[in-house]
């Protein structure tokens, strides 16, 4: 009877067991899968002229996506102006005055703008910054993007700060600091690695947005100088140019996929590496 | 030494009109030496929960008083009032009266009364900035202006630290011992020139040998210092201090000199504490 149960119990051991490890795996496996197609593809086309040269008119083979990756980066600098300071600001006033209603409201609300699709807040930037000047712009792309930063800067900066023993805080305060001190002096800084971290994940997560861009930003064939101009953005170019009937555009869909894909990864990378030399939270 | 910066609060504690223990319940010693802290009918809430009963205590200038008592007494509530750390958790306050030379705590401005008056934690709390930094963080937000650099070896050395890390003042605070890290903690709380240092359990996570550093230190502090210490350990109390106060739930029993509260307790609940019976 006893060693009936035992028996049984082993064998649901096993079927558990390799369930949740086939499940893991499957994860893993379309990581690496995604991983491995864009490399094939994607370094297949990948050459000189794709970092250097303006896209072609339709028709002709060749060219490159120079001022979609520059537009990408101006994008996410504008959202990083935009986003990251009031993000950084919101998280150090809920980590450090957050027991009361209002923050309670703030870190609601906060989440509820995490979860709002990135086409909602596209419409959103549209109506603000397209509609009121009658033409798409970089800005108008930031803005988009800006929002979206906001939330999880928002709560990893919050997370952080949380983190910091509040001893740190007291042998500070003991010292004759103020609180506002003593966040700028000691907790920021203690908390700064993973901060930072937050931040760049943040933005490694708008750099593959494309629809708050499509009537944001748009894009463009040419340069686009200053910020009030429609720019090109390799998510957006990545998605013009795939379902176009053109042999060499999703040849050079590919290309701008995986170097999209090559600036998340080292963000993400740099990120893990900040956090581990620092000793901050390991497990992000 | 740079006591010039400081000069301000120097003559304000000789101005300061020379309180005796005048309010003591309990006869502490004949000698007359002046009254740094003096803590008149303190009770301390939580919240609803009150930790300390109707306390009060003198403080001498110049000597070293420990606090001991079984744990939970109250005793780290009764020096976290003295420089209101205790502020920082909410819902709590106090009644009562404290007087730092003559005047009321509350009335103080709490950043320059923490400046006076220095606290070492039980736990070592070092910044996660370099050695140097840790040691100039309290002159620089007190906006002190004359030479870091001397300061900061000063302290160093008064917390018997300054051979072990002069050849890497620039390195992590965090990657030193246990015991160094506790002495960089009080060089730290030594290096804006307090009147008066608070130490909280500063040995609990110490070997003897450091330890016995610590209270080597302590008792060269003792000339231009007023010391309160918590300890657990009857022996440190015994050895390293001059006056020995005994807590038990929240309430003062006694408070002597040490050599007499040791020798000759006068409450058999001291008697019983001290020689191991509870606590
Ligand atoms: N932040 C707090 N909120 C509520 N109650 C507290 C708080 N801190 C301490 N207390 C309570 O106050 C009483 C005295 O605590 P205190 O920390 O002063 O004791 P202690 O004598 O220092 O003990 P120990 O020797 O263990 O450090 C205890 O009953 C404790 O539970
Ligand atoms: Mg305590």
């Amino acid at each position: 009877m006893s060693s009936l149960r035992l028996g049984w119990r082993k064998t649901l051991n096993a079927v558990m067991l390799t369930l949740t490890g086939v499940a893991a795996l499957a994860v893993v496996s379309v990581l690496l899968f995604i991983f491995g197609y864009l490399l094939y593809h994607g370094g297949k086309s990948l050459n000189w002229d794709f970092f250097t040269k303006l896209p072609k008119p339709v028709g002709e083979t060749g060219g490159g996506m120079a001022n979609a990756i520059v537009g990408s980066l101006k994008l996410l600098l504008l959202a990083a102006l935009m986003g990251l300071p009031v993000g950084l600001m919101a998280g150090v006033y809920l980590a450090e005055f957050g027991g009361t209603t209002f923050a309670f409201v703030i870190r609601y609300t906060t989440d509820l703008l995490n979860g709002v699709p990135s086409i909602v807040i596209g419409i959103f930037a549209y109506s603000l910054a397209v509609l009121p000047v009658k033409h798409f712009s970089a800005l108008a792309g930031g803005v988009a993007l800006g929002i979206m930063v906001i939330p999880v800067t928002v709560r990893s900066t919050e997370e952080f700060l949380r983190a910091v023993p509040v001893n740190l805080r007291e042998g500070a305060m003991a010292l004759g600091a103020s609180k506002w001190r003593t966040i700028a002096t000691v907790v920021l800084p203690a908390a700064s690695g993973g901060i930072l971290t937050g931040m760049l994940l943040a933005l490694a997560r708008v750099a593959g947005e494309t629809a708050p861009l499509l009537f944001t930003a748009f894009s463009n064939r040419f340069w686009s100088p200053g910020w009030g101009q429609p720019i090109a953005s390799l998510p957006v170019m990545i998605y013009t140019y795939a379902i176009a009937p053109y042999d060499d555009w999703h040849r050079q869909a590919w290309a701008a996929g995986l170097v999209l894909l090559a600036l998340v990864l080292v963000a993400n990378l740099g990120c893990r590496l900040i956090l581990n030399r620092r000793g901050a939270i390991r497990s992000v | 030494m740079s006591s010039a910066a400081y000069g301000d609060s120097a003559t304000a504690a000789k101005l300061a009109p020379q309180v005796r223990m005048m309010d003591s319940p309990l006869a502490v010693s004949p000698k007359e030496a002046p009254v740094r802290f003096q803590i008149s009918h303190l009770d301390f809430f939580y919240g609803s929960k009150q930790a300390v009963f109707d306390l009060s205590l003198p403080i001498l200038a110049n000597k070293i008083t420990a606090l001991i008592g079984p744990s939970g007494c109250g005793k780290s509530t009764v020096l976290r009032t003295l420089n209101r750390m205790n502020e920082m958790i909410r819902h709590s306050r106090f009644t009562g009266e404290i007087l730092l030379d003559g005047q009321d705590i509350r009335r103080l401005e709490v950043a320059g009364l923490r400046r006076r008056v220095g606290m070492v934690f039980q736990r070592p709390n070092p910044f996660p900035k370099s050695i140097y930094d840790n040691v100039a963080y309290g002159l620089r937000i007190n906006g002190y202006t004359g030479r870091l650099d001397n300061m900061v070896e000063h302290s160093l050395r008064r917390a018997a630290l300054w051979d072990e890390v002069k050849d890497q003042l620039h390195k992590s605070a965090l990657a030193l011992s246990g015991g160094q890290q506790q002495r960089l903690c009080i060089a730290r709380a030594l290096a804006v020139d307090p009147e008066v240092l608070l130490l909280d359990e500063p040995c609990s996570a110490l070997d003897p040998v450091t330890t016995a550093k610590i209270e080597e230190l302590l008792f060269h502090l003792k000339d231009g210092c007023t010391i309160v210490i918590v300890t657990h350990n009857m022996q440190q109390a015994a050895r390293a201090s001059d006056f020995t106060a005994f807590m038990l739930d929240g309430k003062l029993i006694e408070h002597a000199e040490t050599s007499r509260l040791f020798t000759t307790p006068s409450d058999p609940r001291t008697e019983a504490y001290i020689t191991g019976r509870f606590g």
